[in-house]
């Protein structure tokens, strides 16, 4: 079993390395025929809210065949292909990948979050997961999916070369159901955050090629959904992993209050969550803050996305005395 | 006078210039932008405390860090790099924000309330400019039918002539000063905990002759908040009786089980379990299982044929529980007939304990945590210990400044000895390994605040939930009889709609809502014809 997890996981980072290709292929060759429809379309029916907002809006399907004057169809129309075989493969990746995390977690008996590896593994399945419902409902954002894809190979690759951990019998430190809990809000949260990285770091490159800057980076931006779009996806994305994140470190606390017992005690671990917390929170304030703009805003989630990514590996690599020694990697 | 515009300061006392000054500061410090800065701050400020090891977290590493950086350590100690979170500039920090936060709130809570109790506003002139419009073909329309259907959903309604008023979503402010409200919660737990909390760290080896009782002398390492009086620490009294460790064949761990004999003051000892994530809570204390080990038994025979026996806590090493630690005689060769202690003639051994020692040499390392061929590696040192110096040592280490200066020498290479085996030493004195016993390290805590901060992180998350998904929002009914209308002399409501904050869906709301006001209370199908101006709302300007 615990193979065949591992197996699974090869895999699905092959599926989510060929999406990529695809959705490359897509971008590359599919110009302006797709691009100026998501542009066109009304913003309400972009932002909407398949995370967070209101509840149980149908679908819209969107007529992905290119109308209009595009210069030439038949290749757009091919890119358009290459751009839904990416979104399948994305599918089958996601499935392949929970087929893993499913394994794993019978392999060991118990639920899969008990080492860094299978943290990881869950939250960029979290991830995945959330950017294939957002697409069910905005098949506009297709483009975003290039860069979904290439976080979760970077992530995956990195879960399963640097971090990688033999199957074992969870630490009795960790058995506890507040830590469960915890783990399962936490991988919930940084996975949606994982995820609202993506159209952050997006709005900051549109915006910036929207306000007439060019070459690269900028140039990535252009067949991108309108910067006003992306931001305020990414704002419905943050503002609904938050209060989970906070109830993620909430739930940490009092299962270390019954473990070490004190509910804080910043080990490295922790402090890394409250700076994680706290620029998130900023994030929030300065969107809330007339006088501040978007764009900084923004910039300040993509700090937290990078305390994010230091709390994932950087605090597991560079500090071992930290008392969640059961993400020691060895 | 006025805090802003230049006024000729001839004409200005000083007082009133401070007065104007200190105004000024204190609506800098309540703004919304200056709390960004600090809660910025804040974040950074935590940076070098999970870079810099930490007096809190662990003190050895602390010290280590000293013995590698000599020139550095000073440096950032008098800076309070060691103590981030208790540092001047941390708490000045957080102390800044939440009194900006303070300012901040009252005001807002004392509007808020104002709000909760002003009727909506009057429906502006023309509802046609409102980010959502309607007309809706009526017979006869009357105000006080379209407001109980609007209160039915739970709209805050009023009715002035031909016109209603309604507001929904005064819950978003509620929830973000709760929110607000409830960081200040946190903080008051938390400085209760650690002004009327203490703790105490020590480790207990099972057996009554390692009993031990709350008062601090007793803790290896200790701390008490300012306020707390170490002569009125709860009574009670422990002795581990059994210590229960589990793993599988692989070596890890799969559970622990400490039973305690408890001696509560006002009633009978009694036993109780406690482990991992399950602490033996007490009347004013929680006592915490943070780790376990093998205490080795050694007795020691010195040259007059005195036996003395130590048990000693080993340090563990790694997850096979190799262990580390010394076992010292300091009142070894006394002879018996002067009753005189020759220092030079105390005896200590390093030893390295392994509870599943290899078949084969090196003895270096233990192959698995349980006792499965326990031995102990001994290395026999005479000379001065140097207990005596009244410089505190660490029981687990000799004095490697005795062992320099020649005062302690080490007399064999050692041995290894299985559990009831004897060596004799060069001057024939004998040791033998009796045995191992287990100990517990036990962290006992108290923190009157936690509670407080459970409440708080409560409705910190109830606050921010409601906050988030909170959406003010406002609509007008204006109802125009046929014999006023204008336009073709049959009658109409005229509706419109403003969204109060960033609100994606209120264009489908509001096209409901005016469904619903037409079927008279029910969802009808056929809709007014509604305009979709700014669907996302006003304060969603560009940038
Ligand atoms: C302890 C530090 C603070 C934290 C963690 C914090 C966090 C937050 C968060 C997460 C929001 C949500 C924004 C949204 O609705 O999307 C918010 C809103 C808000 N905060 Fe704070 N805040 C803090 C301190 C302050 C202070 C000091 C002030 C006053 C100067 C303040 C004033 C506000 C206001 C007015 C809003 C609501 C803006 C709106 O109407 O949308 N906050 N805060």
């Amino acid at each position: 079993m615990a193979e065949l997890s591992d197996q699974l996981l090869v895999v699905a980072i092959l599926a989510y390395l060929v999406a990529m290709v695809c959705h490359a292929v897509e971008y590359a060759f599919g110009q302006r025929g797709a691009v100026s429809r998501a542009v066109a379309r009304p913003e309400r029916q972009l932002v909407g809210a398949a995370v967070g907002g209101d509840p149980a809006k149908p679908p819209k399907p969107v007529d992905e065949v290119p109308s209009g004057p595009a210069r030439a169809p038949g290749r757009v129309a091919r890119s358009v292909l290459a751009g839904r075989v990416a979104v399948a493969l994305t599918g089958l990746g996601a499935v392949v990948h929970l087929g893993s995390l499913v394994t794993r977690g019978v392999a060991a008996e118990r639920i899969p979050f008990g080492n860094m590896y299978e943290y990881l593994l869950a939250l960029t399945f979290v991830g995945v997961a959330v950017w294939l419902g957002v697409l069910a409902r905005r098949s506009a954002l297709r483009h975003l999916g290039l860069y979904v894809t290439l976080v979760m190979v970077l992530l995956l690759g990195l879960a399963g070369t640097v971090i990688y951990t033999p199957v074992g019998p969870l630490q009795p430190a960790l058995r506890s159901y507040w830590f469960v809990i915890h783990i399962s809000a936490a991988v919930l949260s940084s996975g949606i955050l994982l995820f609202g990285f993506v159209p952050a770091a997006l709005y900051l490159l549109r915006s910036g090629w929207e306000q007439g800057r060019r070459g690269f980076p900028y140039d990535l931006a252009r067949g991108l959904p309108d910067a006003g779009v992306l931001e305020r996806f990414a704002f419905r994305i943050h503002a609904f992993a938050f209060p989970i994140w906070t109830f993620a470190i909430v739930g940490g606390a009092i299962w270390a209050e019954a473990a070490w017992g004190r509910y804080w005690g910043w080990d490295p671990k922790e402090t890394w969550a409250f700076i994680s917390w706290v620029v998130y929170a900023g994030y929030l304030h300065a969107r809330a803050t007339p006088s501040v703009r978007r764009s900084t805003a923004t910039w300040i989630a993509v700090l937290g996305f990078l305390t994010m990514l230091m709390n994932l590996f950087g605090v597991n690599l560079f500090f071992d005395n930290s008392l969640h020694s059961y993400a020691e990697v060895d | 006078m006025s805090s802003t515009g230049p006024a000729p300061s001839g004409r200005r006392s000083p007082v009133s210039r401070t007065i104007a000054l200190l105004r000024n500061s204190w609506r800098q410090l309540t703004s919304m932008r200056t709390a960004l800065v600090l809660l910025f701050l804040l974040a950074v400020a935590a940076v070098p405390g999970s870079v810099l090891p930490q007096r809190t977290v662990s003190i050895e590493d602390v010290n280590e860090y000293f013995r590698e950086h000599p020139e550095l350590a000073p440096v950032l100690d008098r800076l309070g790099g060691f103590d981030v979170f208790g540092s001047v500039w941390f708490s000045a920090i957080y102390l800044l924000l939440f009194t900006s936060l303070v300012g901040c709130i009252v005001p807002r809570l004392r509007d808020h309330l104002r709000a909760l109790r002003t009727p909506p506003p009057a429906a502006p002139k023309r509802l046609d400019r409102l980010p959502q419009h309607a007309v809706i073909p009526a017979r006869d329309p009357d105000p006080r039918a379209i407001a109980a259907v609007l209160r039915r959903r739970g709209w805050r309604v009023v009715v002035r002539g031909d016109a209603v008023s309604a507001e929904k979503g005064y819950l978003k402010e509620t929830g973000n000063l709760l929110f607000h409200l409830s960081l200040v919660v946190v903080l008051i737990g938390m400085a209760i905990g650690s002004w009327y909390g203490w703790h105490g760290n020590r480790i207990v080896v099972a057996g009554p002759d390692s009993a031990f009782c709350n008062t601090l002398l007793q803790y290896d390492e200790s701390g008490l908040g300012p306020r707390v009086d170490s002569a009125k620490l709860p009574r009670f009294c422990l002795e581990l009786t059994d210590f229960a460790a589990t793993f599988t064949d692989g070596g890890q761990a799969q559970s622990y089980r400490a039973t305690v004999l408890v001696d509560e003051a006002g009633g009978a000892p009694r036993h109780a379990d406690f482990s991992v994530n399950s602490p033996l809570r007490l009347d004013g204390a929680n006592v915490y299982l943070l780790g376990h080990g093998y205490a080795p038994v050694i007795r020691y025979t010195d040259r007059y044929g005195q036996t003395q026996t130590t048990v000693a806590p080993f340090l563990t090493r790694d997850a096979n529980l190799t262990s580390e630690g010394v076992a010292a005689f300091p009142d070894a060769n006394v002879d018996p007939r002067t009753g005189e202690r020759d220092p030079s003639l105390q005896v200590a051994f390093e030893g390295l304990y392994l509870p599943t020692a290899p078949e084969e040499p090196p003895f270096i390392r233990s192959q698995h945590p349980e006792e499965r061929a326990p031995a102990v590696l001994l290395i026999p040192y005479r000379g001065n210990l140097g207990l005596d110096a009244g410089i505190p040592g660490s029981v687990y280490q000799l004095d490697q400044r005795q062992v320099r200066s020649g005062k302690l020498t080490q007399i064999d290479t050692g041995k290894l000895l299985r559990p009831g085996e004897t060596w004799t030493l060069d001057d024939g004195s004998t040791v033998e390994f009796v045995g191992t016993r287990p100990y517990v390290t036990l962290s006992v805590r108290h923190d009157p605040g936690q509670l407080i901060v459970l409440v708080g992180a409560g409705l910190l998350i109830l606050g921010l939930t409601t906050m988030l998904l909170g959406r003010r929002r406002r609509v007008w009914f204006r109802t125009t009889p046929s014999d006023e209308s204008t336009t073709s002399g049959s009658s109409f409501v005229e509706a419109g709609g403003l969204p109060r904050t960033d609100y994606p869906g209120f264009a489908d709301e509001f096209r409901e809502l005016v469904a619903v006001v037409q079927g008279g209370g029910n969802a009808a199908d056929d809709r007014g014809e509604t305009s979709d101006r700014d669907a996302a709302g006003v304060r969603e300007g560009t940038p």
